[in-house]
């Protein structure tokens, strides 16, 4: 596959290293949605003439595709939504705030993501659940011993991403879920940076309920998934009514809401999204999931070894998993760094990556991150090894 | 000022900035500022004593444009009237606006005076001294 023809942004000559931020989408996905808005733009569900029907079914058959990349066992299981950011809040405030009682227990981490933890802190402030932390080991990972120690006879849900996105750490979520169930523990899976980079087989791990977006799996942005175990799903009492999920509404105490998927789909959705992520789902699937797993191992293992040959470089989670890389350059704020590196047009993100809780466990606030896809090359890892071997990084980040 | 001064300045002042750490004492008045596009975070006190800046001090973690910035905003206020600060701090705007400006007002702040150039870094150059600009608007 030559991704220079299919990934329009890898011809501007940057060096995209922001993955973990959103990844660039190929000119099948664009294509999908330009062709849904210039060929056959009409509304999903609701029509009674053939383009609309053709919405209809391509819509629905992302569904499918959907079901399939994650092994779900129906397609009622699957959700759209705007993003993780958004599926998470359903999870947390349809479902949970329904089955939770004051002094519940919610295990999370501290390198959580904010949607994985903020909705979490407001639903405590409002009804007295109890947020505790799954401590880190000194690589900042999530053990099974530890979340074992971190389980009391409260303990309700445990909800964490599957892979962060400030270390890129892959948690042994299937073992942890096993012994979560064994325990009548829900399991919610922020999957934001997972599916589509390593295999995410929901039934296999088990997982109660998975949040994920398009966008950083090649697809547009606004557009993500809700899965949820069919039973726990149908629990999961709407957070928006409106047209779509209605049957008929005849007085307010006469309402009949559709089934899933649609009762957890009010309004107009994300119809051009849908599709693109379709064809995300499509591009991945070419590519292939094991091959992007390791092409992005290797990658790492490539650049971690180029740091750490530079003695002005920290990095911080080299003897972790995953895609990410997380450095500083001795004495020079991450966001320096960030702007040095762009004068070179290499794009790496600098700050507490949304995770502000982690500050308390690595001892330091801000960081620089080169997060990996499997269209980035060793000639781009070499571009940024080779800018970041400079020892002027800070005179030359000012600009003046 | 040649690049070479601006830039040995900036750092100067990044590496060794004036009067970092705060002194939590309740004769300072007291804010923060942040900045949202970015990572940039101080808190700043201020202490005005018979109409005139007796005290600044900060303390936070920022970039080396906005430590600097603030380090050496610190340097040429204290000691200076409400008035004679804000005319400063005015000037400054401007010349970061690339307005007309006062170059020998706003002494070692000339070292910016290339920053219009990165709009990003605009906000770093000045968020330690607006900072400084609110709490004295603050006091009385
Ligand atoms: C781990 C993780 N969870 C959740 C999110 C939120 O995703 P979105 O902004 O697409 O809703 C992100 C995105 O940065 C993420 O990395």
């Amino acid at each position: 596959m030559n991704y220079m023809d299919d990934f329009p942004m890898l011809n501007k000559d940057i060096v995209y290293f922001d993955n973990g931020a959103t990844t660039l989408k190929p000119k099948s996905v664009i294509k999908a949605m330009d062709d849904y808005y210039l060929n056959y733009s009409s509304n999903a569900h609701r029509g009674d003439y053939k383009i609309s029907l053709k919405v209809n079914d391509a819509y629905e058959g992302v569904r499918e595709k959907v079901k399939k990349l994650i092994n779900a066992k129906s397609s009622n299981e699957i959700v759209f939504t705007s993003g993780s950011t958004d599926s998470l809040n359903m999870i947390v405030y349809g479902y949970f705030k329904n089955k939770l009682n004051k002094d519940d227990e919610v295990l999370v981490t501290k390198s959580e993501h904010a949607s994985n933890i903020l909705p979490w802190y407001e639903l405590s402030n409002e009804m007295g659940i109890n947020i505790n932390y799954i401590p880190l080991t000194e690589n900042h990972t999530v053990t099974l011993d530890n979340v074992i120690k971190s389980i009391t006879p409260k303990t309700k849900v445990i909800s964490i991403a599957h892979v962060t996105n400030v270390i890129g750490d892959v948690r042994p979520i299937k073992e942890i879920i096993e012994y979560a169930h064994k325990n009548n523990i829900l399991v919610v899976i922020d999957g934001a940076q997972s599916v589509g980079h390593i295999k995410v087989d929901v039934q296999d791990m088990d997982i109660d309920f998975l949040a994920f977006s398009a966008h950083k799996m090649l697809g547009p942005t606004g557009v993500g998934v809700l899965y949820g175990k069919y039973d726990l799903l149908n629990e999961l009492i709407p957070t928006r009514y409106g047209g779509g999920m209605n049957i008929s509404f005849t007085s307010k105490d006469e309402i009949e809401y559709k089934e899933l998927p649609y009762k957890l789909e009010a309004g107009t959705q994300n119809i051009a999204g849908v599709i693109g992520l379709g064809a995300a789902i499509d591009y991945i699937n070419n590519v292939g999931i094991n091959n992007i797993e390791e092409t992005c191992d290797s990658l790492k293992e490539y650049i971690i070894s180029g740091l750490k040959s530079i003695p002005h470089i920290k990095v911080y989670n080299e003897n972790v998993e995953g895609s990410i890389v997380t450095f500083n350059v001795k004495d020079v704020f991450a966001q320096d760094t960030a702007i040095y590196l762009d004068k070179y047009n290499i794009c790496v993100r600098s700050g507490s990556h949304c995770a502000k809780k982690l500050e308390d466990e690595l001892g330091i606030k801000n960081t620089c991150r080169i997060s990996i896809y499997f269209y980035n090359t060793k000639e781009d890892a070499d571009k940024l090894i080779n800018a970041l071997k400079n020892e002027n990084i800070l005179e030359e980040s000012l600009g003046v | 000022m040649d690049s070479n001064f601006k830039r040995a300045l900036i750092i100067e002042n990044y590496e060794k900035p004036l009067n970092k750490g705060l002194l939590n004492d309740s004769t300072y008045l007291r804010e923060n500022k942040n900045n949202s596009s970015c990572i940039d975070n101080f808190d700043i006190e201020l202490k005005m004593e018979d109409g005139k800046i007796k005290d600044i001090r900060f303390d936070g973690e920022a970039c080396a444009i906005a430590t600097s910035s603030m380090s050496i905003s610190i340097g040429i206020l204290i000691g200076k009237t409400k008035e004679e600060a804000l005319n400063i701090i005015e000037n400054y705007q401007n010349m970061l606006e690339e307005k007309p400006y006062d170059k020998d007002l706003i002494e070692d702040l000339n070292a910016y005076d290339d920053i219009y150039k990165q709009p990003a870094r605009k906000k770093c150059a000045t968020l330690g001294i607006l900072g400084i600009k609110d709490l004295i608007e603050k006091s009385k």
